[in-house]
C-alpha cells in the first residue's frame, strides 16, 4: 500500500444503520442519532459499552437553533463521559466525519469509533433554503440578496458554457437516481420520471429547475469502526478504508474556475495516493458522488477523474454510470433520491459502499463484481472536496 | 436488503395546522456589525468614489479582486492597489425567478460572474445585470459579453457594493 501520511492501525468498517430520510419528522435531532447509532451498533454486534469514542457531524448550527449543536445531542449519540468529537465542513460533513473516525483509529488513539452523521432541517420556517443566505459573504456577496441556488445555477451555466452540454444529458442523472431509490427502503423522493418531466418542472433559477434539486430533509446515518484486530474478532467480511482525501478552496468562490470542480482534484488525488490507485477510472468499481443537485454528479466524476472534462455527461448519455453499467455512479440513489439531510446524506454514500461492497444492498446490489468503491462529499461555499476509497 | 428496518415518524404540515402534533416556537434576531480590516474597507470607500480596487502580488503578478491581504499562491502580503476599471466580461450568467428566502419574484432578476479587465483572468465578481433579454442568458449567447458597470449617483453612494445598481451590455449579443 502506497501513501503519502503514516498511520499506526489499518481500519475496518463493520457496521451501518440509518434512519428514514423524509421531509418532516416527529424525532428530535437526538432521538434520530439514537435510532441510526443503534442500528449501526446492532449491525456491527457490538454495544455503546465498547466503543471508545464518537465522531459527530451535522451541517450550520442554525438548523437547529441551539448554537452548540453537538453538546446538545451528545446523549443520543451515546457520548457522555467520552472523548466526543464535532467536525463540520458545510455539505462535505458527512465524508469528513467518515474520515474524521478513521483517524482516530488509525492512529492507534482508539479501537473502536461510532460515527454518527444527522441533519434535521424542517425545524426552519418557512423555507430552510434561506439559512444559506447566511453563508455568504457579508461585505461583497449577502447585500446583493444572494440565494445559495444562484451559485448552483452559475456552476451549472458555466459548465454547461464550456462543455456544450444539454440540459437534457444533465436531466438524465436526476431520472436515473430518482429511480435507483425506489429500491432504497429509506429513501424520501424515489420516483420513476423522465427527462421531459425535468424539464417541465419549476423553473428556480435558470438553468435550475426544481427536479436538478435534492429536497430538504431529516434524517441520521451511522457507522462503526474497529481495527484491523476487532474487525476479524467480528466478521469475516470487513470492509478496509484504504484512502482518505480532503481539500479546499478559497472563500472567494466567483474567482474560481467554475468549470471543473479543482477542490475534488486535489482531494481525489490524495485519497488516490494513499490507496495506491493510478487510474481512477480502471480501479474504481462504482462511486457515489455527491449529487445535491443533477449537474454535480458529473461535475464531481470529471473532479475525481472518474471521466475526462466534459465527458460526464456523454457516459450518462450512454448508460455505463446506471447500476448494471460499467462505472455505476450512486446507485443508492444519492441525494437527488434517497433525500438530503446534509451531513447525514453524506455518510449514507459511505453505508451504501459499504453495503455494496458487501453484497447486501438486495435489489440496489449493482451488477457487476465490486471491490473498490468510492464515496464523496462537497460542501462549505462550493469549495471543499472529501473522499474516503473502500475495499473488500 | 439494507440498510435495515431505517426508523422515523414523518409528519405533515397539516399535522400542525390541525392541532394533531404539538410543537414549539421561537425566534431570534442577531445585530452584527462587522469590522472591515485593511483591505475591504478600502474596496467599499474605493465603490463610494465610483472606482473598483483590487490588490496585486509581485511576485507571481496576480490581481485579486475583491482585494485582500495574502497571495493564495505565494502566500505573503500582496502589494500594490490597482484600480481595475469598471469594464469586464461575462464569465457566467442566470435568470432568478425567487429571492433569498425561495420566495417567487414577478420581474426575473439577472445574475453573472464578470470578470473586470484590469484584474487577473478569472477573478471575477458577482453583480446583477441590467437592461438584458432573459432569453440571451438562456441561449448563452451573453457569456464573453462586454459589460460596464451602472453606478449610483455620487451622493447617493455609502460604501457598499449596492454603489453600482448593475451591469449593463456594452457590445451587441
Ligand atoms: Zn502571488
Amino acid at each position: 500500500m502506497k501513501m503519502n501520511i503514516n498511520f499506526k492501525n489499518r481500519v475496518a468498517c463493520v457496521g451501518a444503520g440509518m434512519t428514514l430520510f423524509r421531509r418532516r419528522l416527529q424525532e428530535t435531532p437526538d432521538e434520530l442519532m439514537w435510532l441510526a447509532a443503534k442500528t449501526a451498533l446492532d449491525e456491527a454486534g457490538l454495544t455503546i459499552r465498547d466503543i471508545d469514542c464518537i465522531v459527530f457531524g451535522t451541517a450550520p448550527d442554525n438548523f437547529d437553533g441551539i448554537h452548540m449543536q453537538s453538546e446538545a445531542l451528545a446523549d443520543g449519540g451515546g457520548a457522555i463521559n467520552k472523548p466526543y468529537t464535532r467536525v463540520f465542513v458545510g455539505g462535505g460533513t458527512g465524508v469528513f466525519s467518515a474520515i474524521a473516525g478513521w483517524w482516530h483509529v488509525a492512529s492507534g488513539l482508539c479501537k473502536r469509533v461510532l460515527v454518527i452523521a444527522e441533519e434535521k432541517m424542517s425545524h426552519v420556517q418557512p423555507h430552510p433554503q434561506y439559512l444559506f443566505h447566511h453563508i455568504f459573504d457579508p461585505v461583497t456577496e449577502k447585500p446583493l440578496g444572494v440565494n445559495l441556488i444562484w451559485i448552483f445555477a452559475l456552476e451549472m451555466h458555466r459548465y454547461m458554457y464550456k462543455y456544450n452540454i444539454s440540459k437534457e444529458d444533465i436531466a438524465k442523472v436526476s431520472v436515473k437516481n430518482k429511480r435507483n431509490a425506489l429500491d432504497h427502503p429509506a429513501a424520501q423522493l424515489g420516483a420513476e420520471i423522465t427527462v421531459e418531466d425535468v424539464l417541465n418542472s419549476e423553473v428556480l433559477v435558470w438553468p435550475v429547475q426544481k427536479l436538478d434539486i435534492s429536497p430538504v430533509s431529516d434524517g441520521a446515518v451511522a457507522i462503526v469502526y474497529t481495527d484491523e484486530e476487532g474487525a476479524k474478532q467480528l466478521t469475516d467480511e470487513p470492509i478496509w478504508i484504504e484512502g482518505v482525501g480532503w481539500s479546499l478552496d478559497t472563500m472567494y468562490w466567483t474567482n474560481r474556475d467554475l468549470a471543473f470542480p479543482t477542490y475534488l482534484y486535489y482531494a481525489g488525488k490524495m485519497a488516490y495516493k494513499m490507496a495506491g490507485i493510478h487510474n481512477p477510472r480502471k480501479e474504481i468499481d462504482f462511486a457515489e458522488v455527491y449529487d445535491p443537485f443533477d449537474y454535480k454528479e458529473l461535475h464531481h466524476m470529471e473532479g475525481l477523474q472518474l471521466a475526462r472534462k466534459g465527458e460526464a455527461p456523454i457516459l450518462t448519455r450512454e448508460g455505463v454510470t446506471e447500476r448494471d453499467g460499467d462505472l455505476p455512479i450512486n446507485p443508492s440513489g444519492g441525494l437527488l433520491g434517497v433525500g438530503n439531510p446534509i451531513a447525514a446524506a453524506g455518510l449514507m454514500k459511505v453505508a451504501e459502499v459499504f453495503w455494496q461492497l458487501r453484497g447486501e444492498a438486495g435489489r440496489r446490489q449493482v451488477k457487476k463484481d465490486v471491490v473498490t468503491g468510492l464515496a464523496q462529499a462537497w460542501g462549505d461555499l462550493m469549495q471543499v472536496g472529501t473522499v474516503i476509497i473502500m475495499r473488500r | 436488503m439494507k440498510p435495515n428496518n431505517p426508523m422515523g415518524n414523518p409528519y405533515r404540515m397539516s399535522d400542525i395546522e390541525e392541532g394533531r402534533l404539538s410543537y414549539t416556537e421561537d425566534y431570534f434576531e442577531v445585530w452584527y456589525r462587522w469590522s472591515l480590516g485593511k483591505y475591504l474597507g478600502k474596496y467599499l470607500e474605493g465603490l463610494k468614489n465610483g472606482v473598483i480596487l483590487g490588490r496585486r502580488c509581485r511576485v507571481c503578478g496576480r490581481i485579486y479582486v475583491p482585494p485582500r491581504e495574502v497571495c493564495q499562491y505565494c502566500f505573503r502580503e500582496t502589494d500594490d492597489w490597482i484600480d481595475v476599471g469598471d469594464v469586464g466580461r461575462v464569465n457566467t450568467a442566470v435568470v432568478s425567478y425567487i429571492q433569498a428566502d425561495r420566495t417567487r419574484i414577478d420581474k426575473p432578476l439577472i445574475i453573472a460572474v464578470i470578470e473586470l479587465e484590469g484584474a487577473s483572468e478569472g477573478m471575477g465578481i458577482l453583480h446583477r445585470l441590467g437592461d438584458v433579454d432573459p432569453e440571451d442568458v438562456i441561449s448563452r449567447r451573453i457569456f464573453g459579453k462586454k459589460v460596464k458597470a451602472v453606478w449610483k449617483p455620487p451622493e447617493e453612494r455609502t460604501g457598499s457594493i449596492n454603489d453600482i445598481l448593475y451591469f449593463k451590455l456594452v457590445e451587441e449579443v
